[in-house]
């Protein structure tokens, strides 16, 4: 028997602004517990939230960004619960009003491309954290993170494997990133994901859905979402209902476990909050926002295609961030069009490799992309083998030299292809390897290629290996 | 000494400037009376005179400095108010003073900040006597609910002084404050101003901002001035409105003189009288000097209309699903976590939260949570809550159509002069009913007066003045005017002369 998977994702994505959502308090992460929770945040009697306009502009650029509409009106409501960790006992957020609707993004799974609904995006404030260690039997309680402004974005049950799931994920990521409005730091929880799982017969209506919580890593999505399929059909398959639950997953494990269940879901008791006026956005603010956002991924990656000549995965691999895809395209002015292959085999070949070895910021490198342009376009004028190329490459990642040219000057580094330089040296190879030429008059390819090789060592390295085929081809056939 | 208690802020503010009395001397004489009197009255709930002086003493500095100023030096005038003592109800919170709201929950709250209205009355250089007395969280309108006692009506001790704002009446009423301010979410200013023969205004919502006010039920919310005339009020209010951007319901608005046009005649003002607030329910004695002060009205050129609110039976009931709603949710941060109350035993947090909050919450405040958070809950907001909101959007409208027709609208401010203690506090609807009058102000976010127009059985009776939006310097303008032609603002109680 067959079972169809439904999966819809809820992310919370902690937005870039400086300041908290209703206060003025820093939101930087990891001070000393309670350093940046003023009076707002720590709700002392009296005290009123004021909406921080930045915060907005990122839910703007959301909406923008995966082509929803914004809302010209909507509300921040007030959700209801007791918990140590919320000071206010309530929740502001957006309940019946979201300020971003519908929209979506496109996912690749392998060779399958798939469009994700969103369904909304809220804005919304963090809660503090109970700190549970070094306490004693005791609860601490840390409101650094009180307040601190969330986009919750909610997709429609779209997806119907951990894949796509974590595809979706990964998609989102690197938008949100993308367009500055989140940091994307996972460890720091800055952004987390609850999905939404339930399993179904072919063509059956929807089945019961169990909500698992706060998955900060793209594994742990798709082990939770894997784990929990696996438990449902079996619930199902065994003969049990499956009981509507919010869940925990367990990394140690690699289980979920039921929180709670539906009958002790809280009742949240949401009214509109009276603190706080209707949000309202004309489009002359949506307009300004607009002017600002960055060239999307997708669209670039189109772009490189059609521009340059690259393919959809090297286009793909150069648009993966932002600060990578504008080291490519500054490589490319610098070194001219004509160059945007190598340039690009270059900057996911080389540049990639340092950068991810050294964990280093693309943006930050000391070979700033005129500098790679030099080098690539001596390669490309034959002046430089690819070879030796390598050689370059790491004299200018080590800041030695002024540029490409000063390296291959100061190291004699540049290609000979001039026949009279070479012939000398072919001649004094095959005088020295008479084995070898008896081999390839034998018909033994593989002796022709060590041939090669010799001559290439007596040049240093400098021969054109081209030039160097064609001579010794022409000197043993004669 | 019958001369400085009975003064004007106009009277006080020239005294001072011209050092005929100092702040501190004149601090001291009501710091004085409260020591005597409030035993009796409760009025107070925290005084501190060291710190009370010590303000007069830097307000002395600054009058004397001002007196000094060189006019070209283009500072900022000295403000008119500097140097007057005046109470502050003990919902506004003012840095380094307990304050409580009334309740035992905040009964040991030293809070760390001050609210706007505050900060902008200590800027003017008034002095802080102490924190007023008040139902427990402005939930009430008899200062039964007190967590600290109730508070007397200096008029009769046997009576209430009205709620909530009842410790700033009857302080004001026994001559222990010059004024003092309050807050008005049902009629909280307006009926123990009444009660006590004081004149006390409500200002349209979002005039006087409700930042470091605790809050009872937030879009019904507005703090405003206390005092014994008309004149004092607006003087009060020039300080005490204005922009804030701390409390996003406070609306920017150009700065206004709230004083402007009191002395402007009453020819040609249409006064609307709501057949809905003349019906039955009134006490005759009320009805009768309402009566008389529309007489007086008349007098001074005023012409009086019948209008129609036809709604306004409906405001109570709204009322108390809107406000208690919005109370259940304010009051949620009093959990024993953070400050307040926190019970000393308890097993587990749910156990915590339910003993701190069973024993800093007095059964009034306690009634108005369940309320509230019954009408929120899931299956009943639609029917309660969203129904009541519709409600307050028709009662709005009501005013609407009724100020084409009138510039302001009279009637009583409550249906009986002050009741004896014990009286409703056995039956919270009749409780409840003592607000009739006022609430739907609330409601509308209008601006709302009382000022006193007689007497009922030797206990004060007041006339409720209602303008449109931004009406305030109308209705100032029409208390004053009928303020000249009548003393009863100037009367006292005997028993504190």
């Amino acid at each position: 028997m067959t079972w169809e998977v439904v999966i819809g994702l809820e992310t919370h994505a902690q937005l870039q602004t400086k300041s908290k959502i209703f206060s003025g308090a820093s939101v930087a992460f990891g001070a000393e517990p309670n350093r940046q929770a003023c009076a707002v945040d720590i709700a002392l009697p009296g005290v009123l939230p004021v909406l921080n306009r930045e915060a907005v502009v990122c839910a703007i650029r959301f909406g923008l960004a995966v082509g929803a509409e914004i809302a010209p009106r909507s509300i921040f409501a007030r959700k209801n619960y007791f918990y140590p960790d919320l000071p206010k006992g309530y929740q502001i957020s957006q309940f019946e009003t979201p300020v971003v609707l519908g929209g979506g993004l496109t996912i690749h799974v392998g060779e399958h491309e798939k469009f994700v609904h969103l369904t909304r995006a809220h804005l919304e404030e963090d809660a503090g954290k109970s700190l549970h260690e070094d306490f004693h039997g005791k609860t601490g309680i840390d409101l650094n993170r009180a307040g601190t402004p969330l986009l919750e974005i909610v997709t429609e049950p779209d997806m119907c494997s951990s894949a796509e799931a974590v595809a979706y994920a990964k998609a989102l990521h690197s938008l949100v990133t993308w367009i500055g409005i989140c940091d994307g730091n996972m460890q720091e929880g800055s952004f987390r994901c609850d999905a939404n799982v339930s399993v179904r017969r072919p063509g059956a209506p929807l089945g019961t859905r169990r909500e698992i919580k706060n998955l900060n890593s793209f594994r742990f999505l798709q082990q939770a979402i894997d784990y929990e399929i696996q438990w449902q059909i079996n619930e199902i398959e065994e003969g049990r209902k499956i009981q509507q639950a919010t869940v925990l997953f367990d990394p140690d494990t690699g289980e979920t476990r039921s929180m709670r269940s539906k009958e002790d879901a809280h009742d949240y008791r949401y009214f509109p909050d009276p603190d706080l006026l209707p949000l309202e956005i004309r489009p002359e603010w949506i307009a300004e926002v607009k002017a600002g956002m960055p060239e999307l991924p997708q669209a670039l990656q189109h772009r490189f295609q059609s521009a340059y000549g690259l393919s959809a995965y090297d286009s793909a691999t150069l648009a993966a961030t932002r600060d990578t895809a504008s080291y490519y395209e500054n490589t490319v002015l610098a070194a001219g069009s004509a160059n945007a292959k190598l340039c690009a085999n270059w900057v996911m070949g080389e540049v990639s490799a340092r950068v991810n070895r050294d964990g280093l910021d693309i943006a930050a490198i000391p070979l700033a992309p005129p500098l790679l342009a030099g080098m690539v376009q001596r390669v490309a004028d034959g002046t430089l083998s690819s070879k030796l190329a390598k050689e370059v490459f790491e004299a200018l990642w080590n800041g030695e030299g002024k540029d490409a040219d000063a390296i291959i000057e100061a190291r004699g580094l540049k290609q000979v292809s001039d026949a009279s330089a070479i012939e000398p040296l072919i001649d004094e190879v095959l005088a020295a390897n008479q084995k070898s030429v008896e081999e390839f008059r034998a018909g033994k390819d593989k002796a022709f290629n060590a041939l090669v090789g010799q001559i290439m060592k007596a040049s240093k390295g400098k021969a054109n290996p081209q030039q160097v085929n064609d001579l010794l081809r022409k000197k043993l056939s004669g | 000494m019958t001369d400085l208690i009975q003064a004007s802020l106009k009277e006080l503010s020239s005294a001072l400037a011209q050092k005929k009395i100092s702040s501190v001397e004149l601090t001291t004489l009501f710091l004085d009376r409260i020591e005597q009197h409030n035993p009796t009255l409760n009025a107070f709930v925290t005084v501190d005179r060291d710190k009370t002086l010590a303000a007069a003493q830097a307000a002395d500095a600054k009058i004397g400095a001002g007196g000094m100023k060189c006019p070209a030096a283009g500072t900022a005038e000295l403000s008119p108010l500097c140097g007057i003592p005046l109470a502050h109800k003990d919902i506004f919170c003012a840095d380094g003073w307990r304050t409580t709201c009334g309740s035992k929950m905040l009964a040991n709250f030293i809070a760390p900040y001050s609210a706007h209205v505050v900060d902008q009355l200590n800027a003017a250089g008034m002095v802080m006597l102490g924190k007023c007395n008040m139902d427990e969280f402005a939930m009430g309108s008899s200062n039964e609910s007190s967590f600290f006692g109730p508070v007397k009506n200096p008029w009769d001790t046997g009576c209430v002084p009205g709620g909530s704002s009842g410790g700033s009446a009857a302080a004001i009423a026994a001559r222990l404050a010059p004024a003092a301010t309050g807050t008005d979410t049902g009629g909280s200013i307006r009926q123990p101003a009444a009660l006590c023969g004081l004149t006390g205004l409500k200002p349209t919502y979002g005039v006087v901002s409700r930042y470091g006010m605790i809050a009872f039920a937030s879009s019904l919310d507005q703090g405003g001035p206390m005092a014994k005339s008309a004149e004092d009020c607006a003087l009060l209010l020039n300080a005490m409105a204005g922009f804030d951007p701390r409390d996003s319901t406070s609306l920017e608005r150009p700065a206004e003189d709230y004083a402007r046009d009191l002395d402007k005649p009453l020819d040609g003002l249409r006064i609307g009288l709501p057949r809905e607030f003349f019906g039955a329910g009134m006490d005759d004695g009320v009805r009768v000097a309402v009566e008389v002060a529309l007489a007086e009205y008349r007098k001074l050129g005023a012409t009086t209309v019948d209008i129609d609110l036809p709604n306004s039976s409906l405001s109570v009931p709204a009322y108390y699903v809107i406000a208690p709603a919005e109370a259940s949710s304010n009051l949620s941060r009093f959990d024993g976590v953070r400050y307040g109350h926190r019970a000393p035993d308890y097993t587990d947090l749910n156990d915590m939260y339910a003993k701190s909050r069973a024993q800093g919450f007095g059964d009034e405040v306690k009634r108005r949570i369940l309320i509230g958070t019954y009408v929120l809950s899931h299956g009943y907001y639609d029917a309660y809550y969203l129904k009541a909101q519709k409600i307050r959007r028709l009662i709005a409208a009501d005013f609407q159509v009724a100020f084409k027709s009138c510039d302001v609208i009279m009637g009583p401010t409550a249906p009986s002069v002050a009741f004896r203690f014990g009286e409703k506090s056995a039956d919270p609807v009749q409780m409840y009913l003592s607000d009739i009058y006022t609430i739907a102000v609330n409601l509308a976010g209008l601006p709302g007066m009382s000022i006193p127009c007689g007497f009922d059985r030797d206990l004060p009776v007041g006339l409720q003045i209602v303008g449109p939006w931004f009406g305030e310097a109308r209705m100032l303008n029409v208390a004053h005017r009928y303020q000249q032609a009548t003393d009863w603002h100037t009367r006292m109680p005997e028993a504190m002369k």
